[in-house]
């Protein structure tokens, strides 16, 4: 089977005027159809940019990346990868319902095969039923994000990318979203690179965990997570996720 | 919270609405009284300075004759308006998408904006004669800087994510111009749009004074140079009323097409 993500020797510099920063250095990995990586770790460690390589927004100075056997151009090209930002990116002017169909309004503007998930399905699988016709402004940050995360998964992308997306959340509303995304993946068989810093979420969401180290970017450890499934917000209490989030700690700390 | 406890708090509100309405009426009405003061107290002279109550006079006396002037005033800075901003918004978007154009010809148009109205006036003048003409582009002139810069900043004003976003999208230029920048663009022109919209008449009116027969401007030099205050009163008094129309009417439309602001500025 094709992986959905496989990353070979993917390495990134920054020339600067003053010196040549390397972003990432030597990074690998491979996903499985249907996984969920998270990749953890300090600032500056390169999470986001590999999330940009992947996403064909920024260019490897080394290495190979393909998303289900293909380029990041061509899977971009051809609409397999959704991406969900740190503060939602969502068009003030529009409203959720209409930012939802944004992705079917540019580009090559595919028409949704017939059984798809629309755009007002999609506002339901989110938790925004009632919401549609909402300015971003009229809603609260995490409603912000589900909207999103809709919008992402329109088309029903084989591969979603997600930076930091619930990082400017309030714990509560965290917690209750990394549940629902939980169920929306596991209701979309979807693959998820999720980037985050905080080693809870991490140990909740990944069934890999990448653990990063900075300067320069790199890859400190791949850890398979198993936990019992389904996950809920009590298997945090179990002695098993304690157990690896301290282990993730210890991993983090000899970075 | 109980039913004589809310109505005291509309209560409350009506009152302070009537308070944010009848205060300026008064702050305008203890101005005009302190001016007949002035006038009447001192004995100024009305070839110096009118009492309200003959511009008053005046202004119902000459109200026909007032408005026949208006009118070409009024044509030259609406056309003067429209022509200057929309010849910045098309120069704007040329500059956002060539880097170089901008570079070549964004201090071009510094330059020109530094030269003082009343300078450009008689150069235009003797460009485009005595008509109509050059009036627009004394309008025009005025009202193109300030929307070119705000226009070029507001067409940048998009967030990275946003660009990102469109990227991961495989969108064309052309489609992040339509669906993106145009719209987070609006509110920075209609600011530019508030401020065009009153100096578009100063520049209409500065033309008139310059050379013509007709129009407010003339009126105005007119009016001073045979010492008939009143009317001099009475015709900056229509002008001015035009221009806050004008600037009434943009802010009107920037409120029907900027609708995703939160309303933190607004009553």
């Amino acid at each position: 089977m094709t992986a959905a993500l496989a990353c070979d020797g993917v390495s990134v510099r920054f020339n600067s005027e003053q010196r040549a920063v390397t972003a990432l250095h030597d990074v690998s990995v491979t996903v499985p159809p249907g996984g969920f990586l998270t990749l953890l770790g300090p600032s500056g460690c390169g999470k986001s940019t590999l999330l940009r390589v992947v996403a064909d927004i920024i260019q490897p100075s080394a290495g190979t990346v393909r998303v289900l056997g293909q380029t990041p151009a061509a899977a971009r090209r051809n609409r397999q990868i959704g991406f969900v930002f740190q503060d939602a990116a969502l068009l003030p002017w529009r409203t959720a319902l209409q930012n939802v169909r944004l992705p079917l309004e540019v580009g090559r503007r595919p028409a949704l095969p017939p059984g798809d998930r629309t755009p007002e399905d999609l506002l339901a699988l989110v938790g925004l039923k009632g919401w549609e016709n909402a300015l971003p402004h009229q809603l609260s940050g995490g409603m912000r994000q589900r909207v999103s995360i809709a919008r992402a998964l329109l088309g029903g992308p084989r591969l979603l990318l997600m930076d930091e997306p619930f990082g400017a959340l309030d714990e509560i509303t965290r917690d209750r979203l990394n549940e629902e995304l939980l169920r929306i993946w596991q209701q979309t068989g979807t693959t998820v690179l999720f980037v985050t810093h905080s080693i809870y979420e991490a140990a909740f969401l990944g069934r890999q965990v990448m653990v990063m180290a900075a300067a320069p970017g790199r890859v400190q450890a791949i850890i398979d997570v198993d936990l019992p499934e389904p996950r809920s917000l009590a298997l945090r209490e179990t002695a098993a996720f304690v157990t690896l989030a301290s282990r993730l700690r210890r991993t983090l700390e000899t970075g | 919270m109980d039913a004589p406890a809310d109505a005291a708090w509309l209560g409350a509100m009506r009152r302070a609405r009537w308070r944010r309405r009848l205060l300026p009426l008064l702050g305008g009405g203890i101005l005009l009284f302190t001016w007949w003061a002035v006038v009447a107290g001192l004995h100024v002279r009305p070839f110096i300075a009118p009492s309200p109550w003959v511009v008053a006079q005046t202004l119902a006396a000459k109200w026909a004759m007032l408005l026949q002037n208006l009118l070409p005033t009024a044509i030259e800075s609406v056309l003067g308006f429209l022509l200057g901003n929309l010849a910045a918004l098309l120069i704007a978007v040329a500059f956002v998408h060539k880097k170089t154009l901008e570079a070549t010809f964004f201090p071009v148009a510094v330059l020109i904006n530094a030269i003082p109205v009343v300078a450009k006036a008689p150069i235009l003048l003797l460009l485009l004669g005595n008509g109509l003409a050059p009036k627009i582009a004394i309008a025009a002139l005025i009202c193109f800087f300030p929307t070119l810069v705000n226009m070029v900043r507001g067409l940048e004003a998009v967030s990275p994510q946003a660009m990102e976003l469109m990227h991961v999208l495989s969108a064309t230029r052309w489609e992040v111009f339509w669906k993106l920048r145009l719209f987070a663009s609006l509110p920075f022109l209609f600011s530019a749009l508030r401020i065009s919209a009153s100096t578009a008449v100063v520049g209409a009116i500065v033309g008139e004074w310059i050379g013509s027969q007709v129009g407010i401007g003339a009126l105005i030099v007119q009016a001073t140079y045979n010492f008939d205050s009143a009317l001099l009163y009475a015709t900056v008094f229509v002008g001015s009323c035009f221009s806050v129309g004008f600037f009434m009417l943009i802010t009107l439309a920037e409120r029907l097409c900027v609708r995703w602001q939160p309303e933190v500025t607004r009553h």
